[in-house]
């Protein structure tokens, strides 16, 4: 068995940079299927959990304090209450009564007053 | 009623129960590709050499018209037999019968078969193919699969405990296999989740296939979860076979002793490494070159390759491998492969076989990924069970041993007995470029010309510190070798160390971060 040569043996090698110094390797999946990370935004009401959206409590273009009831959120046998992080006015809502949202969905964007 | 024709009852009864679920519950078992509960475990044992037991057991559920059901062998079969001449128990669940459905009698088999094979200290082999609980069962149903995690536990470290995953394993009866040593899955035929793709679809309303939730592909790539991925029963059955004879049968006896074979000269060990540590190799292609008759027997493989686990015989005994893969992710220590070789660091422990360490990493892969999915507690996975391991540790640094990469992989400062370094070793806190640019900072900003000050400062930091003889002059690596001579430093590190004993502080148990 001699040396690896990447170009002979037909293996994907790429580079990976680490403490600058740049390795060549091949990577998985897990790791090219990886999300760049982006700052959580407070007025982006998202579903924590997958579930059905039981009873909506605000309209858009209404104006919500902190702390107000906007939706419930029913998943695993549980009615979720979900509140209004922040003061301000409805912006957009995403769903309906009814229904099911995966995990992570764009639920309600509140806009500032 | 004469001896003869009481004997000939017997029989008639026998034949009647080995029939299991009947010839059309057969017919359907094959027409999905699989052999059924009996033809298992003839494949799995010596010819001839499995005896079973608890033949004769029926449930007792009344509820639900179950009292005029007749299930044989209440769908499992239980018994001891032979792999190799090794004595082992086995427990084979039946999905002819009743969907091999887990009642109360079932579990009672099964937990019997444990409890024989904990107290006479030899390996249990589960072959599970089930529906799941028999719900008819209703509590007791659970009561049998805690009675078996329970078991599982206090086994564990004591006999191996093998678990086959052939046909579905859902729900609470996943819990049983994920407790076991190794667990083994054949594609299309193995499927493994605690809430099935129905159960999703209903709540979550997400749509995915068995296969694509919990097949064979997923637990040997994605998860981890499964050990050994085969393509048929028959593979699967010989790889068990193969394992057998690595395993040594309990906590108290040494594994099967081999004929001592010398690597393969297609192996060239001082001709794999490339010297530039930047360029990838085939770190198995090392292990190849070290281990008798070039047989390494890799678990995991799919999963976390950036980290290669197994074992190999040195001298004609069992040794345990973990080494760095430069060729993926540059060998870096990440969550998943840190689960991956810790757990098998405790298993070589528990079981008193020797490990040989092979370093060549980076360090731990950045990422905000990795920092999120707890890296640093998985990390201190791969400290704690090198730390706490007490059986014969030889590691040998070929390449790049940086940072913490470097304490975590055996070093000398976790106990490590013998660690050997290659002349190509370069033992520091981290790779040069990455030192140069903190060290020499103001310098290289200060510089007419940054680029040539910061290559010239790389150079001089590579010159003075990426070498083994920094860590040789402290008398943290105890000796630098050459590639040729590991093969025979490390077997007389095996020798030396064959009456190694060391005793940790008397505690009820550690806590490590599981």
């Amino acid at each position: 068995m001699n040396k690896i040569d990447c170009d002979k043996k037909k293996i994907r090698c790429r580079s990976l940079v680490i403490d600058g110094t740049k390795y060549r390797t091949t990577l998985n999946k897990k790791f090219e299927k990886r999300q760049p990370w982006s700052k959580p935004e407070k007025n982006k009401v998202k579903s924590f959990i997958p579930g059905t959206i039981l009873k909506l409590y605000v309209k858009e273009g209404q104006c919500v304090k902190k702390g107000d009831n906007l939706l419930i959120l029913e998943a695993m046998k549980m009615q979720n209450l979900i509140k209004s992080p922040l003061e301000g006015i409805i912006k957009s809502i995403n769903m309906k009564e009814g229904e099911k949202v995966p995990k992570g969905k764009l639920m309600i964007e509140i806009g500032f007053a | 009623m004469g001896l003869k024709r009481k004997i000939l009852e017997l029989h008639k009864k026998r034949e009647e129960v080995l029939k299991g679920g009947g010839d059309k519950a057969i017919e359907k078992q094959t027409a999905m590709g699989k052999m059924t509960a009996r033809e298992r475990i003839i494949s799995l044992c010596d010819p001839d050499s499995f005896h079973e037991y608890d033949l004769f057991v029926e449930h007792e559920a009344r509820d639900f018209d179950m009292d005029k059901k007749i299930l044989h062998g209440d769908g499992v079969i239980i018994g001891t037999g032979t792999i190799y001449g090794a004595p082992v128990c086995i427990f084979a669940q039946d999905f002819t019968v009743a969907g091999g459905s887990l009642g109360m009698m079932h579990a009672r088999k099964i937990t019997k078969i444990m409890d024989h094979a904990l107290k006479m200290k030899v390996p249990l082999i589960g072959i599970n193919d089930s529906g799941g609980a028999r719900i008819q069962e209703g509590v007791n149903s659970l009561a049998g699969y805690g009675e078996i995690f329970f078991r599982n536990t206090l086994s564990s470290g004591v006999i191996p405990q093998i678990s086959v995953i052939l046909g579905p394993c859902a729900g609470g009866a996943v819990y049983s296999p994920a407790l076991t040593d190794f667990v083994f899955v054949v594609d299309k035929i193995s499927k493994m989740f605690i809430t099935g793709p129905e159960v999703i679809r209903t709540v979550l309303g997400e749509e995915i296939s068995m296969e694509d939730l919990g097949g064979a592909r997923v637990h040997s790539e994605i998860t981890g979860n499964a050990h050994f991925f085969a393509k048929s029963e028959a593979e699967c059955f010989e790889q068990i076979k193969k394992l057998i004879t690595f395993i040594p049968m309990n906590n108290i006896r040494k594994a099967l002793k081999f004929e001592p074979k010398e690597p393969k000269p297609e192996y060239r060990i001082s001709e794999i490494v490339p010297g530039d540590p930047r360029q990838p190799y085939d770190v198995r292609d090392v292990i190849k070159a070290i281990a008798d008759d070039s047989d390494f027997f890799e678990i995991q493989e799919l999963w976390a390759s950036n980290i290669v686990i197994g074992f190999g015989r040195m001298n004609g005994d069992t040794i345990g491998f973990v080494a760095n893969q430069p060729l993926v992710l540059a060998g870096v220590l990440d969550v998943d492969s840190s689960d991956k070789a810790a757990r098998f660091i405790r298993y070589c422990d528990a079981f008193n076989i020797p490990i040989i360490t092979l370093v060549d990493l980076p360090g731990y892969l950045p990422g905000v990924d990795q920092e999120h999915a707890g890296v640093i507690r998985h990390g201190a996975k791969v400290l704690y069970a090198y730390s706490e391991a007490t059986v014969a540790k030889m590691t040998v640094i070929i390449r790049k041993a940086y940072g913490g990469g470097y304490i975590a992989m055996s070093s000398r400062h976790l106990r490590a007995d013998f660690v050997f370094a290659w002349p190509t070793a370069e033992i520091a806190v981290m790779g040069p470029e990455g030192a140069a640019n903190i060290i020499f900072r103001k310098d290289i900003m200060e510089a007419k010309d940054p680029d040539k000050m910061r290559k010239q400062k790389v150079k001089e930091y590579k010159e003075k510190f990426a070498n083994p003889y920094v860590a040789a002059a402290r008398g943290y690596v105890d000796s630098v070798i050459e590639p040729e001579e590991t093969r025979n430093l490390l077997l007389h590190a095996i020798e030396v160390s064959g009456s190694k004993s060391v005793f940790l502080p008397q505690k009820k148990h550690g806590i490590p971060p599981f």
